[in-house]
């Protein structure tokens, strides 16, 4: 497992209504979105700057559905949840997803080349190949995860950078 | 040696099946069906060999004591010169995560084609490491790591000799180990050039009784003398004991290129007499059976010894018991240049603690005396040293890398 729930205030507030015998008169706290989050096979596209982005499987094993609002790395200035749509000239283009993620109650999404992803807008310090980087997801009650993801040489997922730059293959290194 | 014979016939303590549980129910089912359903219908009685796998973490990396699968490619890489270090560390870090998620029958991280993952068909992924990676790293050498020297045979051509770092990627389906291959290949590119690549083959998985001695394409067997894996002889030939090589092994691996065009014109007496045993059987001549032990000190009707002097039983003998390599190669016959029959021969590889100590006496003997050096030329040659095998959440190299 590569995710660790950072937030554990609401579960903790429970606790302590438990503990102090005032569970049948409170109704109980949710749990917190995070509590409810894990995530598989996150790998991120290795860069040494500009654009580059992250992939994988993001899971809800709860009974209401997640929506993951924010992302954040400290190898990126600014991380956007972005989804891949036909633009009205017929070409496939990424933008920023309205209202987030929505992970279904018991259910996953893919993050996947030419699909959702996690982008990176700018890269600050080099993502090379072998090393890991840690990306944290935010919920909508402001509960997040931090998920260690291995960055992997890809010579796809090229919506995310200027077209051409063949120099981006050698990006791992 | 003849015991050997029931310990061969067994799979592999690495070895086990998946999907046997699921096969079972599907049998127990087809007999409650009508008779005349139709066959097609039932599960297969028996597993698929595409599922079966190899465990890759363990004490030592699997593809050495896994009984030899049908297919396998052998690529030596030369690594960039800007990797150090911590270059090495993040490339052994990334390709161990590919070969575990890949002999589980699962798709790599980033895998494009991760269809081709799923039939594993005892994938092994198998790491060796030349003098200038382990220099990179940082470690001791092991004295034996060099090339070896040169044999008066050789005929050495630089496309298939050394290099930095070896992967040995088989299995039983070819195009489960391309697929290995090439997702290797890929996450080795930011890090390493590729050298030279070996493929080779051996019977196709069902053809023979697993453990069954080769066949090269003389139509010798060939590797009949390999100490047995799960035996002690087998350890002690096999595993280093000492430092970061502890649990790891020393490897060679030589092209040798054979004249079926020239071995064609040696008639059968001809063949048994240069090898010491007979094509049909692979006994020895004062023998009749594959792993009868060699007289040779018996001798013929006008007094010459049975097998001759000049014979390869007789010269790849080692008078000192502790000179003894275990063989794990493989046939090639790749297409030849326009006008020739056969571009034929055999991707020798031995595993062995001390190359100097066990390989070396062995090939100087057939270097000085062999009449099968008539028909085969070595003409590649790389020596590894393979690190131990690695748990879960580890990796392989780690010993001198972390």
């Amino acid at each position: 497992m590569n995710t660790r729930p950072l937030r554990f205030g609401a579960i903790a507030l429970l606790a302590t209504l438990a503990l102090a015998g005032c569970a049948g008169t409170t109704a109980p706290a949710p749990a917190a979105e995070s509590a409810s989050f894990s995530s598989s096979d996150v790998w991120v596209k290795a860069a040494d700057d500009g654009m580059t982005a992250g992939f994988g499987e993001l899971t809800n094993t709860g009974d209401t559905d997640l929506t993951v609002v924010s992302a954040t790395s400290p190898a990126t200035s600014s991380m956007q949840l972005h989804e891949t749509v036909q633009n009205e000239a017929g070409q496939m283009v990424m933008r920023e997803v309205e209202g987030g993620f929505v992970i279904p109650a018991h259910g996953s999404i893919p993050l996947a080349p030419g699909g959702n992803h996690l982008m990176f807008m700018d890269v600050t310090s080099p993502l090379r190949a072998g090393d890991d980087t840690t990306i944290t997801l935010t919920f909508s009650d402001a509960s997040s995860v931090e998920i260690t993801a291995p960055i992997k040489e890809f010579a796809g997922a090229n919506e995310n950078y200027d077209g051409g730059d063949m120099g981006d293959m050698d990006m791992g290194r | 040696m003849r015991a050997r014979l029931d310990t061969r016939s067994g799979p592999t303590r690495r070895t086990f099946l998946l999907g046997g549980a699921v096969a079972g129910v599907g049998a127990v089912a087809a007999i409650g069906v009508d008779a005349a359903a139709s066959a097609q219908d039932a599960a297969p009685s028996t597993p698929l060999n595409g599922e079966v796998t190899v465990p890759f973490h363990g004490i030592h990396q699997a593809g050495i004591d896994t009984d030899a699968q049908a297919h396998a490619s052998f690529i030596a890489l030369d690594l960039r010169p800007d990797v150090d270090r911590d270059g090495l560390r993040r490339l052994l870090r990334t390709l161990t995560d590919d070969a575990a998620r890949l002999t589980r029958g699962e798709a790599a991280l980033a895998d494009t084609e991760p269809e081709l993952a799923t039939a594993p068909a005892r994938l092994t992924v198998t790491f060796g490491f030349g003098p200038e990676l382990v220099a990179r790293a940082g470690a001791r050498a092991p004295s034996w790591l060099r090339p070896l020297p040169a044999f008066s045979i050789d005929r050495l051509r630089p496309e298939y000799g050394d290099g930095d770092l070896l992967l040995q990627i088989a299995a039983d389906d070819p195009v489960t180990v391309a697929h290995a291959a090439r997702m290797l290949l890929k996450d080795a590119r930011a890090f390493t050039t590729p050298r030279w690549v070996q493929q080779g083959f051996r019977r196709a998985h069902g053809t023979e009784r697993p453990g069954t001695t080769m066949r090269n394409l003389f139509g010798q067997v060939d590797g009949t003398a390999n100490p047995v894996p799960g035996t002690t002889a087998f350890d002690d030939v096999v595993w280093a004991r000492e430092g970061w090589l502890a649990g790891g092994t020393g490897m060679v691996v030589r092209r040798i290129a054979m004249d079926l065009d020239t071995w064609d014109h040696l008639d059968r007496p001809g063949r048994d007499q240069a090898v010491g045993r007979f094509q049909s059987t692979g006994a020895p001549l004062t023998g009749a059976d594959e792993f009868d032990e060699p007289d040779f000190e018996a001798k013929d009707a006008i007094g010459f010894p049975v097998i001759p002097e000049f014979s390869h039983l007789r010269r790849s003998r080692p008078e000192d018991p502790a000179q003894r390599i275990f063989r794990r190669g493989y046939n090639y016959d790749q297409t030849p240049p326009a006008g020739i029959l056969s571009d034929a021969g055999l991707v020798f590889v031995s595993f062995q603690a001390d190359v100097d100590g066990q390989f070396v006496p062995i090939q100087r003997r057939l270097d000085e005396l062999d009449l099968l050096n008539q028909w085969t030329t070595p003409i590649g040659s790389a020596v590894f040293a393979v690190p131990p095998g690695c748990a879960e959440g580890g990796f392989i190299g780690e010993g001198i890398l972390s």
